[in-house]
């Protein structure tokens, strides 16, 4: 019994030990924590100089409603930008990136998907991002464009859940933004969608007001910005602001 | 009886806060007024109606199959039991999340039997029986480790009376066993229904996510509090805390006894 309480007060030690060094570590000229929209991951990671937390853009700003420790937010629309500015909870955002959509296949596209329009084909199996995220809603807008309506066998609940289904060979197809595509490498084939029926995505970044490393954090934003920032982006598929 | 020390009861008590005060933030934001039109809004129904058909879907497969399951491993004394149980109890502990990735590649249509089962047309993923599936495979361990607790607990001495009164194996089952452990056979469907109900992780994972088809309550949840739509999660979430707590309440003799 003594030996258990004895480790049981070891563990508290511990932990409240690596709770102070966490909090020594944070203040200062510490990383900022950044929240991004999934479609950044790569391109923010390749960037680095920051913690990251990739989601679905409406999940993070959730999460920042709720007071979740961000410093930095960029979102893949303005629509979800615009509720943490009117809440005023973020500075000024400014834009720093586009993206346009692309239908995604299985590698080497073995349903011989040509176009949005094969996309309503009996048989084929089709997911999509919920229409509360970014790219859920943006695959709505190219598919009115385009006249097709698409049964989806699942509504995923951020891009890179999307793509994943079609990675694995669960979905026959998608749509996600150009820049996944790409990032999926030999997994996926993608199917460029006409100008006239594409839209493009615009990418906002802003500084969180309740951040407590306003520094770092605006000297990410910075980065993000600079000729260095924008070439990593652009590398990942992404258009410039 | 000894009672504990002073010292106990603060931590106690810092205990039972850790579990009700999450649930006060929870009654604290509820917007009361807006409680029915919440509840009348067709989406909640379809996850409502959904969540109900999987999970009791859900529990039936895990009576069916849970009960050969803890007949064979009350009674039977083979090498390797105690490693078939680590397996069958491993879903109580191990991330829901993490059982659905592994449901997606056996039974996915890639999957190591999946692919198969796609050749002669059954498809997992996407559709209700994915659902059914996922959640039994996380609640199914409930039912399993209440009914075998109970097979030890039964007086063996009234089943060899029987046999020895010319009962078959059946027989003796279904007249004699059953009967004795009837409690702990409804206490161990209700605790597996009620983890089925709130099931999320592998369901999401291996099923996906569409209203009607796969978009269980916990989902419907999750996705109207990541659209902003806070409301109307909470509302439905009281739902879900409303049923588990009356599960727990109902069971609590019972549920305690059998463990």
């Amino acid at each position: 019994m003594r030996r258990l309480m004895l480790a049981a007060v070891l563990v508290l030690v511990v932990a409240v030990g690596c709770g102070t060094t966490d909090g020594t570590a944070t203040t200062g000229a510490a990383r900022p924590t950044v929240f991004g929209a999934a479609s950044l991951t790569e391109a923010f990671t390749d960037l680095g100089g920051a913690t990251f937390t990739f989601a679905g853009s409406s999940a993070l700003v959730t999460q920042i409603q709720q007071g979740a420790p961000a410093d930095v937010f960029a979102s893949a629309d303005e629509t979800n930008m615009q509720k943490l500015v009117d809440a005023g909870l973020v500075e000024t955002p400014k834009v720093f990136a586009h993206n346009t959509l692309e239908i995604v296949t299985g590698s080497g596209n073995p349903k011989r998907i040509t176009g949005l329009a094969d996309l309503d084909r009996a048989g084929l199996i089709v997911v999509l991002a919920d229409p509360s995220v970014p790219v859920g809603r943006y695959s709505q807008q190219v598919l009115t464009k385009a006249g097709v309506t698409v049964k989806p066998r699942s509504l995923e609940l951020d891009v890179k859940a999307a793509l994943t289904k079609v990675t694995t060979g669960e979905a026959d197809a998608s749509i996600v933004y150009a820049s996944d595509v790409a990032a999926a490498g030999n997994d996926a084939t993608g199917v460029e969608i006409p100008n006239d029926q594409n839209v493009t995505a615009t990418y906002p970044i802003a500084v969180v007001k309740a951040t407590a490393h306003r520094t770092s954090a605006e000297a990410f934003v910075q980065k993000v910005l600079s000729t260095r920032g924008q070439a990593a982006l652009q590398r990942r598929g992404f258009l410039p602001a | 009886m000894t009672r504990p020390p002073r010292a106990v009861y603060p931590l106690a008590a810092l205990a039972v806060a850790l579990f009700a005060v999450p649930l006060l933030g929870l009654l604290w934001r509820a917007p009361w007024s807006a409680v029915w039109d919440q509840l009348a809004d067709p989406d909640a129904r379809t996850a409502l109606r959904l969540s109900l058909v999987t999970s009791l879907s859900a529990t039936v497969l895990a009576v069916v199959l849970g009960i050969p399951l803890a007949w064979v491993q009350a009674r039977v004394d083979y090498p390797g039991r105690s490693v078939v149980r680590a397996l069958t109890t491993l879903p109580m502990v191990l991330p829901p999340v993490v059982g659905g990735i592994a449901l997606l590649l056996a039974l996915g249509r890639r999957g190591l039997i999946g692919q198969h089962l796609d050749k002669v047309g059954v498809n997992l993923p996407f559709h209700l029986p994915g659902a059914v599936l996922a959640e039994a495979f996380v609640a199914m361990p409930f039912f399993v480790l209440t009914v075998e607790a109970a097979l030890r607990s039964v007086d063996t001495r009234l089943e060899d009376a029987a046999r020895t009164l010319g009962a078959s194996p059946w027989r003796v089952f279904w007249r004699v066993t059953l009967p004795l452990v009837r409690p702990s056979v409804i206490a161990g469907a209700v605790l597996c229904w009620a983890r089925a109900l709130g099931e999320f992780g592998a369901t999401i994972t291996f099923a996906g996510n569409l209203a009607g088809h796969t978009q269980t309550l916990p989902l419907f949840v999750y996705v109207k509090l990541e659209s902003g739509d806070t409301g109307s999660a909470i509302v439905l979430s009281l739902v879900l805390l409303l049923v588990s707590l009356a599960v727990l309440v109902a069971l609590r003799d019972r549920w305690m006894k059998a463990l």
